[in-house]
């Protein structure tokens, strides 16, 4: 009789949520902009997010298997590294960059630091960030929209003075019917999918709003001929922005955990990305701007430790 | 009805009060009571029988000189069978006397309603009577209602938050004895001169707090607060916020910003205790969980086997794997159907295979969930991290000893991380470093 009960320290009780849980629902979120990325860019777009997911869940399991840890492709979180690569590519790239992309992501950038959670960087955007270094040809080989598909180049073009000509419209911008990556060109899709991340609590506002807020304070600023006349609508509309602060910069591995060093982490993506598009000839300021700022997550964490409720600050 | 504010954090636990509507059934006398001499935070009793003594109702069979504690009264009239340490609910060896019942009952002869004038007189008669909190923490009553002088007290709390799932002991309580605790709190505002009183009730009981809101009309000084549902709604900090927007600064007591807090229950018996002089020997205790046959709340003598409780509610539909005593997220797991009910007991849980079985742990994945649902504002990841990482000098730099052990982290973690409970290991490390 004694001895069948089972004995464990309080509490008795969970909540149902699960990693994998978490996991399923981000990669339900980039549904609609993957999904959009497929319609203006072909079939093409799929295939490449069909290759990424694929050669990051295998690499996920054979990184695992070699390294003899438990298996962990079941919590989907290489599925959600995977779409999250895809999306980060040119619908034009060769396959086997994409392939090899996601080994970079995979194994060197989250299995190699200890796997889920340990990861410093966001797997997706430190690949991306490789890949436009390694091969920038085949990385910036953009193509507009539609079944022809010729070659074009991104609004951020405009910006650097890259191209020249009749830059796109708002509404083509919102909508994702511009040249750029299969799932950073549509911020109407992209929001749908962040609406249900924050409707399921997956995501908080503190990263995305802050991010978002500092780079248009710093657009409108800074961006025009004259101060306070940037085209700060065009910078949020522009390039990874809107996929960048929804899914990137809230990457739960490379952000910080208090509301105050989430605040930090988004003022200074904001402010970076800012630096980044006016200031220097490299147009994707955004995803430089996140892996500067997810190297930062330590500190900011060890300076933001919260003082207890009723309590006084303590010295960091 | 006043509205209370919103704590920070907190976890939406489920409620499952499925014996709200359970009237207390009294239970009858056991042929045996196993009475433990630590029924209270602070010094534990000695016992004041010996083998074989002839005991009566409300006798005291332990009591301590120390000035935390509280004395230990016989439930039942019998012989003393034995005296040793026996298996406490804590999971450790108490000396316990052990009382073979003559089911007489028949009642001691200082049983007799005490005498008093002023509060010097009537906290030692209470002292006497052997309160503890009643809400499951059993801190001495005497001592929380003596605030050291130039400690200037303006508000009584009553606590009938009651934010445990399952447990309903307070709900009764109001349900059944309102007047009860309106004469309680009329008498301890009158002799610690105390004109305000806020109930807190959480907003789920719309029938305790319309009961309350009645009774309390007859009063202007006496309050109705409705709480949100929120677990921990309960514990003291958060409730006293809730009520009064104060906030107990660390390592402080609520007599430090000028609140004292009562549980519903304790109130309850301070206005009996004075109409009746019958010492502390029984509780209400909500007997439920998924392998109990007859949820109910039972009226239980102090010293019954939790075995003999369970019997008396039906026994088990099914086979049991876990045996808590307090709530799901507090309470403590049984290891023997042999330990007792003792005056801080207000539930006894048991469930079957499938509410017992523990999560499997996975890594973390810095969500977050555990930072926004600690109501103390810490960074369980971080603590949980640094215990097993054995850094425990860093411990108190990320204010461990702020931790109430709530276990909403816990609760809210994806990834089933046992973290209140490596902070709980954390906090012994920080103790034993410091002695």
């Amino acid at each position: 009789m004694e001895n069948q009960f089972i004995m464990s320290s309080s509490p008795h009780l969970r909540h149902k949520d699960t990693t994998s849980r978490i996991m399923l629902d981000v990669t339900i979120a980039l549904l609609p902009a993957a999904a959009a990325g497929i319609w203006f860019f072909g079939i093409r777009a799929l295939l490449v997010v069909a290759v990424t997911v694929t050669a990051c869940v295998l690499s996920e399991y054979a990184a695992r298997r070699i390294m003899k840890r438990e298996q962990t492709i079941k919590d989907y979180s290489a599925v959600v590294t995977g779409v999250l690569l895809a999306l980060n590519l040119p619908p034009t790239i060769p396959l086997w960059i994409a392939a090899a992309g996601s080994i970079i992501a995979i194994v060197i950038i989250k299995q190699l630091f200890g796997g889920i959670g340990q990861n410093f960087m966001n797997p997706a955007l430190g690949t991306r960030v490789i890949l436009t270094i390694s091969w920038p040809v085949q990385m910036t080989d953009w193509v507009n929209p539609g079944v022809d598909s010729v070659s074009s180049a991104t609004p951020l073009a405009y910006l650097s003075g890259e191209a020249v000509g009749q830059a796109p419209s708002y509404m083509d911008m919102f909508i994702g019917n511009i040249g750029g990556c299969i799932g950073e060109t549509s911020a109407l899709a992209l929001l749908v999918g962040a609406a249900y991340l924050l409707f399921r609590r997956v995501i908080t506002l503190h990263i995305p709003l802050s991010f978002v807020g500092a780079l248009a304070l710093f657009a409108w600023i800074f961006g025009g001929d004259k101060p306070f006349t940037g085209d700060f609508v065009f910078h949020i509309l522009a390039g990874g922005l809107v996929l960048g602060a929804f899914f990137m910069a809230t990457d739960y591995s490379s952000s910080p955990i208090t509301p105050k060093g989430r605040i930090i982490m988004g003022i200074g993506c904001g402010f970076l990305s800012a630096v980044i598009r006016i200031y220097t000839n490299y147009p994707g300021g955004v995803s430089f701007a996140i892996i500067l700022m997810n190297i930062a997550v330590p500190l900011i964490d060890r300076y933001t430790i919260p003082r207890s409720f009723g309590g006084e600050k303590n010295a960091a | 009805m006043l509205k209370g504010k919103k704590f920070k954090g907190g976890a939406p636990v489920p409620h499952y009060k499925h014996t709200s509507d359970k009237e207390t059934v009294k239970m009858d006398v056991p042929d045996r009571v196993v009475i433990p001499m630590l029924q209270h935070i602070g010094a534990p009793c000695l016992p004041a029988v010996k083998k074989g003594d002839s005991v009566k109702v409300g006798q005291v069979v332990g009591t301590s000189e120390k000035f935390v504690s509280a004395p230990i009264h016989s439930s039942v009239s019998g012989i003393v069978k034995n005296v040793s340490p026996m298996l406490y609910p804590g999971g450790f060896f108490v000396p316990t006397v052990e009382i073979e019942a003559d089911g007489e009952q028949s009642v001691h002869e200082s049983v007799k309603p005490p005498q008093f004038k002023g509060k010097a007189e009537f906290l030692e008669a209470l002292k006497g009577s052997g309160l503890v909190g009643l809400g499951g923490a059993g801190f001495p009553s005497h001592i929380k209602l003596s605030p050291p002088p130039g400690k200037n007290i303006d508000i009584l709390i009553i606590n009938g938050a009651e934010c445990e799932p399952f447990i309903t002991s307070d709900y009764r309580e109001v349900m059944e004895n309102s007047w009860n605790i309106i004469s309680g709190i009329n008498i301890i505002m009158e002799l610690l001169e105390i004109d305000k009183v806020l109930i807190g009730i959480e907003d789920n009981k719309p029938g305790a707090l319309k009961e309350l809101e009645n009774v309390a009309a007859t009063s202007d000084k006496i309050n109705v607060v409705s709480l949100k549902s929120l677990y921990p709604q309960g514990a003291e900090k958060m409730l006293i916020y809730a009520l009064t927007g104060r906030k107990v600064p660390p390592g402080k007591l609520p007599l430090d910003i000028g609140v004292i807090v009562m549980n519903v229950n304790s109130i309850s018996f301070i206005a009996e205790f004075v109409k009746t002089g019958m010492p502390l020997i029984k509780k209400r205790v909500t007997v439920d969980g998924s392998a109990v046959r007859n949820p109910s709340n039972a009226e239980v003598l102090i010293g019954t086997t939790l075995g003999e409780v369970f019997e008396f509610c039906g026994g088990f539909s099914r086979p049991v794997r876990k045996v808590l005593m307090g709530g799901p997220m507090m309470g403590i797991s049984q290891y023997s159907m042999e330990t007792s009910v003792v005056k801080h007991t207000n539930a006894l849980l048991a469930f079957d295979e499938k509410d017992a079985v523990l999560a499997e742990e996975g890594a973390c994945i810095r969500c977050g969930r555990c930072v926004a649902a600690c109501p103390m504002n810490l960074l369980p990841l971080d603590l949980s991290r640094i215990v097993e990482n054995e850094c425990f000098e860093e411990l108190t730099r990320y204010n461990v000893n702020d931790c109430i052990e709530c276990g909403c982290c816990s609760y809210s973690c994806p990834s089933k991380r046992y973290l209140v409970q490596s902070i709980r290991l954390g906090k012994e490390k920080v103790r034993a470093m410091k002695s």
